[in-house]
């Protein structure tokens, strides 16, 4: 079937002149498959049903828009845990400034090297998640992402490891557009922590493929931001076995576009897949996208979504969040909130929650909420004496505090609420 | 300490007029009880004292200490010593208790260009206070208010006061929704607090809270003003005769 006009026009305006990058022979089949996904499906438009509520264009647009360089003044995030820091510059790996790629427990590989490397365990896992995330919905920019990413970082965890990985994205060239794909394997029994932080680029498209296997267990913190005209697409893809924990949490600050992407696919008995994050948007060309998708296709699993946004100055926030389960996932627990507090009358919350569910006997439950600041909280606080800019802050920071208690890890939370706190202190 | 003049106040939303013409003062160290049947417009005179959005003063003024209350906003009246125990407190999810009364205490330093106080400070003074309340860690520790029955809410408005050290208490309805026990244990939380600098004025429906917290005047709030004042007597006459006979004297 041909496809619409808009979307063939910026798919072929996008696609025209792109080389794939060389690499061994599974590896351009893997990138040459990618690219006839995505030429199977075009690149999404504002039309699409998928992006009804966050306008694509600029994510497929042929030259990404620039960004300017953000002057951060505060101290690299998760600077003080002790962890294996793997160091990209507007997407190219920098070894000088990373540590070296050991621990143990793991093993950590760039992906350049790995994509070049005839033989390799990476084949059953690059590209291959993210062809199976296309299914019932198609995501063509995580298809273009396996086609022409050349950067990004291989993991297996055989243990449990003795630190995180720290994947630093820093910014430096106004104009970057950098697709990074990341792979992570847990083996049985297995547990990794990684860490991820900073704008990376002017337009960033990042896959992150992980596989764990039976009674593995999987952590991610993530911070985007916080440059104020970044643009991002992200998407997590994981394949999760019996017993196993899948853990994913992000906080965003600022940026002109995000577009969070999470598919999980629980495919064992008895496992647990949790996935949260809590944004913080200032102005109208803030918009942010959280768009979730989990599929219970394993008996007893547990899969939880606690999204939080924070808007204020005419900033708009989306969430699209889906549980599916199928037919023999009996005894699912599913679990899904999505809320936003508006700080003003100008700022937008979207939201789409959906259950779609074939077993028989499972507990599932969504809900979603808008509202501004308590009224009767505030006065209760100021009647105290707490300045009305600090009780509303309070209030804030109370309200994202649901979903920062997603992360197992206190430390790590206590330091993202931390920066939550000088945030909405230089803005009050 | 409470100087108020003619106080007239309408809701801001509708036509209604809820205080007309108020006057009360209160000297330092006494303790005020303001009786009165519902509606009489007892619980509005606390909220307009403290600040909250909704009402609108059409004439009259209020002074604490010579400062113009009704010009300031609700956090300068708290920095300035005015405390409101909420016949309804607020229940604040997300927000330990802990942290919302350093916050508070602090706040209130800095308005008034205070040192802020130690963590170390802050942690013996909340623990002795809330020892004399028979208040636990663990509802220091919960989220404010969240969970309490009536009777820890309570308790937790007298610590915030205790906390505080205000000049001037409004005890909205503190009585409502106590037993007995509870009632006992506010009340001897409040006659602690009780001292020259500090004034008092007390709402309540019953003499009982009165037997507890003795007061040193009693007045008699009906229809948006202060139509009876006299000694305890007063409060007994109410309890005996209800506001019928009182009412009618006055009319």
């Amino acid at each position: 079937m041909a496809l619409p006009k808009l979307k063939a026009d910026t798919t072929e305006a996008r696609l025209d002149g792109l080389v794939l990058p060389k690499g061994s022979v599974w590896a351009t089949a893997t990138r040459e498959d990618a690219l006839s996904r995505v030429q199977t499906m075009g690149l999404p438009t504002k039309r699409d049903e998928y992006w009804r509520y966050s306008d694509p264009a600029s994510l497929t647009v042929a030259d990404a828009p620039s960004a300017a360089i953000f002057d951060n003044d505060e101290a690299a995030l998760f600077a003080g845990v002790d962890s294996v820091k793997v160091v990209f510059v507007d997407g190219v790996f920098d070894a000088a400034a990373s540590d070296d790629l050991v621990a143990e427990g793991l093993e950590i590989a760039r992906l350049v090297d790995v994509l070049s490397t005839d033989i390799h365990w990476a084949k059953d896992l690059y590209g291959v998640l993210e062809a199976r995330g296309q299914n019932p919905v198609e995501r063509p920019l995580a298809a273009l992402n396996t086609a022409i990413a050349t950067d990004g970082i291989v993991i297996r965890a055989t243990a449990k490891a003795a630190k995180p990985v720290n994947l630093i994205y820093l910014h430096q060239d106004k104009t970057s557009d950098v697709a990074i794909h990341n792979l992570v394997k847990v083996e049985v029994g297995a547990e990794l922590t990684i860490l991820e932080t900073g704008p990376a680029a002017a337009r960033f498209s990042s896959v992150i493929e992980v596989d764990v296997a039976d009674a593995g267990a999987f952590h991610h913190v993530r911070a985007q931001g916080r440059d104020h005209e970044r643009r991002a697409v992200t998407h997590c893809f994981a394949r999760i076995a019996k017993e196993s924990a899948f853990k994913s949490f992000t906080l965003t600050f600022n940026g002109v576009l995000t577009r969070n992407e999470c598919i999980i696919e629980i495919t064992g008995d008895d496992a647990i897949a949790h996935v949260a994050g809590a944004c913080v948007g200032d102005g109208k060309d803030f918009h942010h996208d959280d768009t979730i998708f989990v599929t219970h296709d394993a008996l007893n699993g547990e899969s939880r979504q606690v999204f939080k946004k924070v808007l204020r100055n005419g900033a708009t926030g989306v969430f699209q969040g889906k549980i599916l389960v199928k037919k023999d996932a009996q005894k699912t627990d599913g679990y899904q909130i999505s809320q936003a507090l508006l700080l003003d009358e100008d700022s937008q919350f979207l939201a789409k929650p959906e259950l779609e569910i074939y077993a028989d006997d499972v507990a599932c439950s969504h809900g979603s909420t808008t509202g501004a600041i308590d009224e009767s909280a505030l006065f209760y606080l100021r009647s105290r004496g707490v300045p009305a800019a600090e009780a509303t802050n309070l209030l804030t920071l109370a309200f994202l505090a649901d979903s920062l208690e997603e992360i197992a890890d206190e430390a790590l939370a206590d330091e993202l609420r931390d920066r939550l706190e000088n945030w909405l202190g230089r803005r009050s | 300490m409470l100087e108020i003049k003619n106080l007239a106040v309408k809701l801001e939303e509708e036509d209604k007029q809820i205080l007309k013409g108020v006057d009360l003062s209160i000297g330092a160290g006494e303790v005020h009880a303001i009786m009165g049947p519902n509606g009489s417009g007892k619980s509005t005179l606390s909220y307009v004292l403290s600040g909250k959005d909704g009402y609108e003063v059409t004439g009259g003024s209020a002074e604490l200490e010579g400062a113009d209350l009704l010009d300031m906003d609700p956090e300068e009246r708290a920095a300035a010593g005015l405390f409101l125990a909420f016949q309804y407190p607020v229940e604040i999810p997300g927000v330990g208790n802990m942290t919302f009364l350093r916050t508070a205490v602090n706040a209130q330093r800095k308005q008034r260009g205070e040192e802020e106080m130690s963590a170390g400070d802050f942690l013996k003074e909340v623990r002795a206070r809330a020892k004399d309340l028979k208040i636990d860690a663990d509802m220091l520790k919960r989220p404010v208010n969240v969970g309490f029955s009536g009777g820890e809410k309570k308790r937790n408005e007298i610590l915030q006061m205790a906390m505080l050290t205000p000049k001037m208490c409004v005890l909205d309805e503190t009585d409502s929704g106590l037993d007995v026990d509870a009632m006992k244990l506010v009340s001897e939380g409040v006659n602690a607090l009780r001292s020259e600098g500090r004034s008092f004025l007390v709402i309540t429906h019953y003499q009982r809270l009165l037997d507890h917290i003795k007061p040193d005047v009693v007045h008699i709030m009906a229809n948006g003003q202060i139509v009876k004042s006299g000694g305890p007597e007063l409060a007994l006459e109410v309890e005996n005769n209800g506001y019928a006979d009182i009412l009618a004297e006055v009319a």
